[in-house]
């Protein structure tokens, strides 16, 4: 059978992007202080650096793919920053949404939401708030958000538009080799 | 091309060009009769279609807004979108799989072969499968059905193979690529199948059958069909002798405009199709037109639906190749044993990434979630459609608060499975997952229904006046230049696929309201 190269082709693009935007890349290259793996959430406007990386704490929880990186939740939730900025409501939704998650991670883990060490507890921490609105609509955006960048689609041995290929008929639509004789 | 003044008033004005609409439209303008298609959404011609499962659904799906209601899970995870469904040229006939059917004999006459069934509004068809079966012929023959006509069947790619496989094991017999009106040759002037795969998102070789790009360029040839897209009905009216005079609708710039006609034909699908019946309420019709038996916008089917996806340890790609690439028939008989009455089929179905992650159980989320779509190289999927049972109770109606931009109330739907629904679909679930275990799946998941494709049955025909909306010809009983022409003429569901009948329905109604038309009756 025709396999699909499910090979990582993401690099590091998304970090560099993001990084340019704020502050020139060398100084970031150059500076102990800042990590190229936390740069992403500094160039947020609307929302706090810290709301953003608890935000994609949370995106890794909704939907737990060990295969894919941070780049790919990153990319997911990223937007949210921007809508924020254009809408009061959304911003506090968010805001508060983290806020009260990182409230119920100190009662009961004395530390917040993304400190908490280890993914079953924190999901217990998201069942609780399954019903909110927060979590509603960052599942909701997330479902498309998450799975409709077409760099996922070959993680998950998916190949998107076929019709530019002259579709699958010399490209292995009958290609199982594996079933029991009929 | 023709061109049609508003005040032409010798015109058919057809609302709606899918399998009915744009059947209808090109079968009446063969005959030489002037025809006006009035089309709610844009014409995108099939090369412009994407392969890409949400930017297509923005291209092509209807997403006016709707309401919702009922214990049907639909109206909670999608309670904007009670249908998946097209508002484009050529309606929903560029989102349809291809499956192409034949209802059984027993399926004309439900009512005498399953009896009272409690909360049921059964009722037998005022048609035959005999009075129907040379139209089906035509249909076939115009379709280009597959398995029809010396037409050879399509190719079975992998999902197919592993259905086929599991199916034989399980001792199923009637088990094959389906009779699809999808070119596996060359025919009318289309090329073959390209196992493209994104039949939903729109045919972009035109192998499948479509109004689109044959009913409609057909019928344009003549000179007698006018097809107007982006032109929203929204009130057919009438003059005091009760006869239909034209429709208003809203063009592609919004202004509302006046068709005149001398016949109206409703196709608009199920949902719209009623809408604009009661949206069309006057003093000498209070409760809407061809009103009369209170049935208008009732006895809304969808068929019993869900899915089975399955995992193997090794890999399927389902997705590559036609969507629907292949069906076991052995369930679609009634066989009251089983729990229930009437049948159902299985189909192969596979869906991208993308609809996988919002359709394979909406709203959930966490390992157990993300461990199926980890899967999703390795599945393989069926859809599992059956008779339903019309309920009176089901229904669209015209919701009281929320308006359209043209200020019309816009559909409310509302739906509930029968117990015969459940019955049904618990055991379609149990077998199609049989299917896959025989063949090694390591798991297996029941997928519930997605947002309707099949609306069927809120006009329904009869004989008598006072059980339905229409006549066995689609003519309103209470208004004889008032015809509908779509899915929402079936009195009952059947468990197969729609388009054929609705296609078969439509040719033999052209050759109706020609003959009439000629005698001078309307």
């Amino acid at each position: 059978m025709r396999e699909v190269d499910r090979r990582s082709k993401h690099s590091r693009r998304v970090f560099l992007k993001g990084v340019a935007t704020a502050v020139p890349v060398v100084a970031v290259a150059t500076s102990a202080a800042v990590g190229i793996e936390d740069a992403w959430a500094d160039d947020a406007s609307a929302l706090s650096p810290a709301t953003m990386k608890t935000l994609l704490k949370v995106a890794r929880d909704i939907y737990p793919h060990d295969v894919l990186g941070d780049s790919y939740y990153i990319t997911a939730i990223k937007p949210w920053d921007g809508k924020a900025a254009k809408d009061p409501a959304v911003k506090s939704l968010i805001s508060d949404g983290i806020s009260r998650l990182d409230q119920n991670a100190r009662d009961r883990h004395k530390v917040a939401y993304a400190e908490v060490p280890w993914e079953a507890d924190r999901v217990v921490l998201l069942k609780e708030i399954e019903a909110s609105d927060f979590f509603q609509k960052v599942r909701g955006d997330l479902v498309v958000s998450l799975y409709n960048q077409k760099e996922v689609w070959p993680r998950f041995g998916y190949e998107g538009s076929s019709a530019e290929h002259g579709g699958y008929i010399n490209r292995g639509f009958a290609d199982i080799d594996w079933l029991p004789k009929a | 091309m023709a061109k049609f003044d508003l005040n032409d008033s010798s015109v058919v004005v057809i609302v709606g060009s899918g399998a009915g609409g744009g059947t209808l439209g090109n079968e009446l303008a063969q005959k030489g009769v002037k025809v006006v298609i009035l089309e709610a959404g844009p014409r995108i011609e099939n090369h412009d279609f994407i392969n890409d499962e949400w930017e297509s659904f923005s291209q092509l799906a209807w997403t006016d807004a709707r309401t919702t209601s009922g214990t049907w899970r639909v109206a909670k995870d999608f309670s904007g979108l009670p249908a998946w469904i097209v508002k484009a040229v050529g309606g929903s006939t560029t989102h349809w799989a291809g499956a192409s059917l034949r209802f059984d004999e027993h399926e004309f006459r439900v009512k005498s072969t399953y009896g009272n069934i409690p909360g049921a509004n059964l009722l037998d068809w005022p048609v035959t499968l005999a009075e129907m079966e040379p139209w089906y012929a035509k249909a076939e023959n115009k379709m280009g059905v597959t398995r029809t006509n010396g037409i050879p069947g399509l190719p079975g790619n992998n999902n197919f193979k592993v259905l086929e496989a599991g199916a034989k094991k399980l001792g199923y017999k009637t088990v094959h690529t389906g009779n699809m009106a999808i070119n596996s040759q060359p025919r009318d002037g289309r090329g073959s199948c390209q196992q493209i795969g994104f039949c939903f998102q729109g045919c972009k070789s035109g192998a499948k059958w479509s109004t689109l790009y044959t009913e409609i360029p057909k019928g344009e040839a003549t000179g007698n069909l006018e097809v107007r897209p982006s032109s929203m009905a929204v009130k057919i009216e009438h003059d005091s002798s009760g006869k239909v005079t034209g429709v208003v609708y809203a063009d592609e710039t919004g202004a509302m405009q006046r068709q005149k006609a001398r016949i109206v034909a409703v196709a608009g699908n199920s949902i719209e199709s009623p809408r604009l019946l009661l949206n069309s309420a006057s003093t000498m019709f209070p409760d809407g037109l061809a009103n009369s038996s209170g049935q208008v916008g009732r006895n809304y089917m969808r068929h019993m639906t869900g899915s089975v996806y399955a995992v193997f340890e090794k890999s399927v790609h389902m997705y590559r190749g036609t969507t629907m690439a292949g069906i076991i028939r052995d369930e679609a008989a009634n066989d009251p044993k089983r729990g229930f009455v009437g049948g159902y089929e299985m189909e192969t179905l596979s869906i991208g990434l993308p609809f996988m992650a919002a359709f394979l159980n909406p709203g959930a989320w966490g390992r157990s979630f993300t461990s199926a779509l980890d899967g999703y190289p390795r599945m393989a999927g069926m859809w599992l459609v059956g008779e339903d049972m019309p309920q009176e109770t089901n229904r669209i109606t015209l919701d009281a608060v929320v308006k359209d931009k043209f200020g019309q109330p816009v559909a409310s739907v509302h739906f509930d499975d029968h117990p015969n629904d459940v019955a049904m679909r618990a055991h379609a679930y149990k077998q199609g997952a049989a299917v896959y275990d025989a063949v090694g799946a390591t798991v297996t998941y029941p997928t519930p229904p997605y947002p309707s494709t099949h609306n069927l049955g809120t006009n329904r025909m009869s004989e008598k006046p006072r059980d339905g909306v229409v006549n066995k010809f689609g003519q309103s009983h209470d208004i004889k230049n008032l015809f509908v022409s779509d899915g929402s003429q079936f009195t009952s569901g059947a468990a197969c696929n729609p388009t054929l009948t609705i296609v078969a329905l439509a040719i033999r109604q052209a050759d109706y309201i020609a003959g009439a038309m000629q005698k001078k009756e309307i």
